[in-house]
């Protein structure tokens, strides 16, 4: 395959298979993941050709499934994890916060954990409770895990691939409203490293941080505002944990304006500290405080009212106008 | 909830009277054929890991260990199960398990450094086939469940170099999801694994009545494995039971639920204080079934051991706990920088500038009167 259109869901497919092509110590685990392919089939007709023992259908119990795959990255194979949405992986958390996150800390080194817990997160897709969640900052917040998402189906196919590759234990968020959106990978394409920022779009005016399923909500403001003649910069963070804002950093010194977007609700969320350390570290530059576009502080609404809550277009230019408002 | 100590797996009574054999609720003969050498080298364990463990709390008496989680009254089921692993096997602990890491060859300052607190009781796992110590209650069972998996995965079971695991766990830890969850996924595919349960009868000041309403070993049936109740107390019947269910798993059969069927003399660690919520009657009728003594005994009627092994083995307890109480005092602080070590394979950005901001901030004091 050389460049290609395809869906994000078709490109995380790709990765997963190559990943498994490659390294016969990579097993795939969780709900439904075998014949009916994930319930968004992302691992669709991997079982087939790699088998039950590499793509294993598992019991519907979310710490047994990251607990054995401790006991399998012990063992030597480097697990994929398929938690089926955002809501269902807190049943799991004991299990990642205590036991992945902190075994090679505690070991001195000696154990490694190369576990990937791939989660579809996010709303957008008309679902019911506990299917359109962000748990993204419990985990960032957890020392030991690394948490990155991608935006687009060319970063998909990579970054799952790398996050496989890696000796860390990676939370990988997949945005699931934007399973369906096609883009252009190129499988010879260059690998970048996994916890690299990007400039998504460049710009002059303002600099808008986002990730996961709210690049394309940024990338699409920053279209409309270019027609009222600014500039947004967008950058994409694929990784929550480590951030790397340095591209970030230097943004802001030239923009002066800050606005960062995620789903998420905004009290003690990504947004927060991103908005921390770009102040730290571009205080003489900013003209105006960093400002957050957020999901709000509620638990994730009724479908019927969840274009309200989820941060749209309209509010990310609000925003933008604010930051002119100092 | 009924004792049913019909079904209770004995080779040595509490008088140290041997039973030629006994049968478990399974219908399994267990028995054992040591020579003599055999039953006095588990006579040394017992009094070993007991003294060993005597020690530590003595430390933690004396200001020397934060916390002590003591294993008096269970070195039987710990030496008899840690005696029937093979090499290749591997062993998922608690945080009580001095005598299994004892039996694995695992240097006894081991588990003193977590609980000292100079580190975090970093053994090399997959070197020594012991994995470390885990404190959040159950979370191993699954650990070991995925690692069986892996075994069969690897077709290393069936054969003469068949591998299996086992996961140590107490009485509280058998209300835990994930105990459960590991039992299902055992069971579903065929893990060679060995769950090893000591019902010391409380979970710190909870009784067994507030776990469970029927006998722990009979939950593995709903499971579709087989559970056998054995006396903990009894070094030999422990032995006779773990090695079985061993040889159980490694042949490909599946997991066994083992509830070795003992009692914590002291305290869960040394933070409580049992007169609370223990009768002192209990652990007097608990005192005469003593492991210790009911094999003195039956190594002294059976004249496989005298006065002079049993005072030989005293010393040289004795000289092992000194030994050890040294090098306790003696082990260094860690780096206070060491704090940022490890907390990913290859680094981070994030705690690796923290460590320099730690550093330069610690060397600015440096030549002050601090």
């Amino acid at each position: 395959m050389a460049t290609e259109s395809l869906t994000l869901g078709k490109a995380l497919n790709a990765g997963l298979r190559r990943a498994l092509d490659r390294d016969p110590k990579v097993v795939i685990m969780g709900e439904d993941v075998g014949k009916l392919g994930g319930v968004f089939r992302i691992t669709d007709g991997l079982q087939k050709d790699f088998g039950e023992d590499r793509v294993i259908d598992t019991p519907l119990a979310e710490s047994g499934i990251i607990g054995t795959a401790v006991g399998l990255a012990l063992r030597g194979y480097r697990p994929v994890c398929e938690i089926q949405f955002d809501g269902f992986v807190y049943p799991a958390y004991d299990q990642i916060v205590s036991q992945v996150a902190k075994m090679h800390y505690r070991s001195r080194g000696m154990v490694r954990l190369p576990i990937v817990i791939r989660i579809p997160f996010g709303g957008g897709i008309g679902a019911v409770e506990h299917h359109s969640e962000s748990p993204e900052a419990y985990f960032a917040h957890t020392p030991g895990l690394k948490v990155v998402t991608c935006s687009n189906p060319s970063d998909g196919y990579t970054m799952i691939q790398q996050a496989i590759a890696s000796d860390d234990p990676i939370v990988f968020l997949e945005p699931k409203r934007r399973y369906w959106e096609k883009g252009e990978v190129d499988a010879e394409a260059e690998a970048y490293p996994l916890h690299s920022a990007r400039v998504a779009r460049p710009g002059t005016d303002v600099t808008v941080v986002a990730y996961g399923p709210m690049v394309r909500t940024a990338l699409d403001a920053a279209t409309a505002a270019a027609e009222d003649g600014r500039e947004l910069e967008v950058i994409d963070l694929r990784s929550l944990s480590p951030l790397d804002l340095g591209p970030v950093h230097e943004s802001v010194r030239r923009t002066g304006r800050c606005v960062v977007v995620h789903e998420a609700p905004s009290n003690v969320g990504l947004g927060a500290e991103i908005a921390a350390r770009v102040t730290e570290e571009c205080f003489y530059s900013l003209e105006s405080p960093v400002l957050r576009v957020t999901g709000f502080d509620t638990p994730y609404p009724a479908a019927r009212v969840e274009e309200e809550y989820l941060p749209d277009l309209d509010r990310v230019l609000d925003a933008v106008d604010r930051t002119y408002g100092w | 909830m009924a004792r049913d100590d019909d079904t209770l797996v004995q080779l040595l009574t509490p008088d140290g009277e041997r039973v030629d054999r006994a049968v478990g609720p399974d219908g399994v003969e267990y028995s054992v054929d040591l020579t003599d050498a055999e039953y006095r080298g588990f006579y040394r364990d017992l009094v070993t890991v007991r003294r060993l463990d005597a020690e530590a709390t003595a430390l933690q008496r004396q200001g020397e260990l934060g916390i002590w989680a003591s294993l008096l009254g269970q070195e039987a089921a710990q030496v008899g199960s840690g005696r029937a692993l093979r090499p290749q096997d591997m062993v998922f602990p608690t945080y009580r398990e001095h005598g299994v890491l004892y039996c694995r060859g695992i240097d006894p300052i081991m588990p003193l450094s977590l609980f000292r607190g100079v580190d975090q009781g970093a053994w090399d796992p997959i070197e020594t086939r012991c994995g470390m110590y885990t404190i959040v209650i159950g979370a191993q069972t699954l650990h070991a469940t995925g690692y069986a998996m892996g075994i069969a995965m690897d077709g290393k079971v069936g054969g003469d170099d068949g591998e299996a695991a086992i996961a140590y766990f107490g009485d509280g830890a058998t209300s835990q999801g994930d105990v459960n969850e590991a039992f299902i996924w055992s069971a579903v595919y065929t893990a060679p694994v060995v769950f090893f349960c000591q019902n010391n009868q409380y979970a710190i000041s909870e009784p067994i009545e507030r776990q469970t309403r029927v006998p722990l070993y009979q939950r593995a049936a709903g499971f579709g494995f087989p559970g056998v109740r054995v006396d903990g107390n009894d070094v030999l019947a422990s032995y006779a039971v773990t090695r079985h269910a061993l040889d159980h798993a490694r042949s490909g059969q599946g997991p066994t639920l083992i509830e070795a069927y003992t009692y914590r003399m002291g305290a869960h660690t040394t933070s409580d204080d049992p007169s609370r919520y223990r009768p002192p009657a209990e652990a007097e009728a608990w005192r005469s079934r003593d492991p210790i003594a009911r094999l003195a005994a039956f190594l002294g009627r059976q004249q496989i051991a005298d006065e002079t092994f049993f005072a030989e083995v005293d010393e040289q307890a004795r000289t092992e706990a000194v030994r050890l109480r040294e090098r306790v005092l003696t082990m260094p602080d860690p780096a206070p920088d060491s704090i940022f070590d490890n907390v990913y394979p290859h680094g981070s950005p994030l705690v690796d500038g923290e460590r320099e901001r730690f550093n330069a901030y610690r060397k600015s004091f440096e030549g002050s009167a601090h």
